[in-house]
């Protein structure tokens, strides 16, 4: 026996629901390949009716922002009210906006 | 604002959302079908094969069940107990549906837990205790490409309720044989140690598998199936030598009965408990 869990590499799971808009972060799980991971997510994340769509991705592919960036990355767009656009009437028609 | 769009299309939804806390939606399966027999329809013949139908379901679902806790891992033993949920739930309407057409108005428990072992209806490859998973997985994708093969066919059935039933249990069965047949392709072109189990649980499957074939004449496809999974998987197909008997005659093997006990054990100790 080789291939024990530990060995198995770790996946970040998204869901995209019925009504939802777009895949969102669910959360991980173990499985040795692409398609078991696909096969895991929707036996453990989508077995209350709530996906419709499911992504994997090894989570050492994906590049993240860390904590000591907080300050320099979000900091500067604390204060440009003018970034919003809240000087816009919207439709009430107009949905997804 | 332009948020309150956003959760507006989130929260449009059905009546009975508040009970769940994220999934919604859900689908009654018989909702409008007429349940009344068809004039055209044997209501007997109706009945048995309900009955036949939902006796491989609920044995099969009972010995997956026993993988909870047991399982490789946590997340096979989720999709095991989700396949074994999605056998009891086409039991249960089976059931159902038997006890309306043979005119006893017998209910689904009458049927899962007031019958002994000779009255059951299931194949013996159903009742066999699980083994190792490479057994269960061998098990699983033989009488998931048989299921499948069968139901695809009785979506067609005169009698509407059957086949509703069955256009419901093909979504299921699909996902359930390609769940086994990955895992049979996973083990056989695996280790030597995987190939060796998987070796092993097709020659103790394989004198099962005559039950399957002799009532409904769904065999070549399901051979084909079969064929394509153990060639990808790297297995040579099992020699044929059928057992004599049959669990479709009542004729089931000593492990049927201890597992039907524990099944009915606390219906039959509390005959009108409520749960």
């Amino acid at each position: 026996m080789t291939a024990d869990k530990q060995d198995w590499p770790l996946y970040e799971v998204f869901v995209r629901g019925k009504r939802g808009l777009n895949h969102v972060h669910v959360g991980s799980l173990h499985a040795a390949d692409d398609r078991m991971a696909l096969t895991h997510a929707r036996d453990l994340y989508t077995r209350r009716n709530e996906g419709v769509s499911i992504w994997v991705v090894r989570s050492e592919h994906i590049a993240a922002s860390t904590r000591d960036e907080k300050d320099p990355f979000f900091e500067p767009s604390a204060d440009k009210v003018y970034r919003h656009p809240t000087f816009y009437d919207i439709p009430e028609d107009v949905p997804h906006i | 604002m332009s948020d309150d769009h956003v959760y507006m299309t989130l929260a449009e939804g059905h009546e009975d959302d508040t009970r769940w806390a994220y999934g919604t939606g859900f689908e009654d399966p018989l909702h409008g079908v007429d349940t009344a027999v068809p004039d055209d329809v044997d209501a007997g013949e109706l009945a048995s094969l309900c009955v036949t139908l939902a006796d491989d379901a609920l044995v099969c679902a009972q010995r997956l069940a026993e993988w909870t806790t047991r399982a490789p891992e946590l997340e096979e033993e989720v999709a095991l107990a989700n396949i074994g949920l999605d056998l009891l739930g086409q039991a249960r309407l089976l059931y159902s549906r038997a006890g309306q057409a043979d005119g006893t108005g017998r209910d689904e428990d009458a049927f899962a837990y007031f019958r002994d072992a000779g009255d059951f209806r299931n194949v013996r490859l159903a009742e066999l205790p699980n083994g190792d998973f490479a057994f269960s997985i061998v098990r699983l994708l033989v009488l998931a490409s048989w299921r499948l093969a069968h139901f695809e066919r009785l979506t067609a059935h005169r009698d509407p309720v059957l086949a509703a039933i069955a256009a419901k249990g093909v979504k299921e069965l699909t996902y359930h044989r390609q769940y086994a047949a990955e895992w049979a392709v996973r083990l056989g072109d695996g280790t030597e140690e995987s190939h060796g189990r998987m070796r092993r649980a097709q020659e103790q499957v394989a004198p099962y598998l005559g039950e399957l074939f002799t009532a409904y004449d769904v065999r070549d496809e399901v051979v084909t199936v079969l064929r394509q999974v153990t060639e990808a998987a790297g297995l040579p197909m099992p020699v044929y030598r059928p057992l004599p008997g049959s669990g479709r005659t009542g004729e089931h093997t000593e492990h049927l009965a201890p597992l039907l006990a524990e099944l009915q054990g606390v219906a039959r100790a509390h005959p009108e408990g409520t749960w």
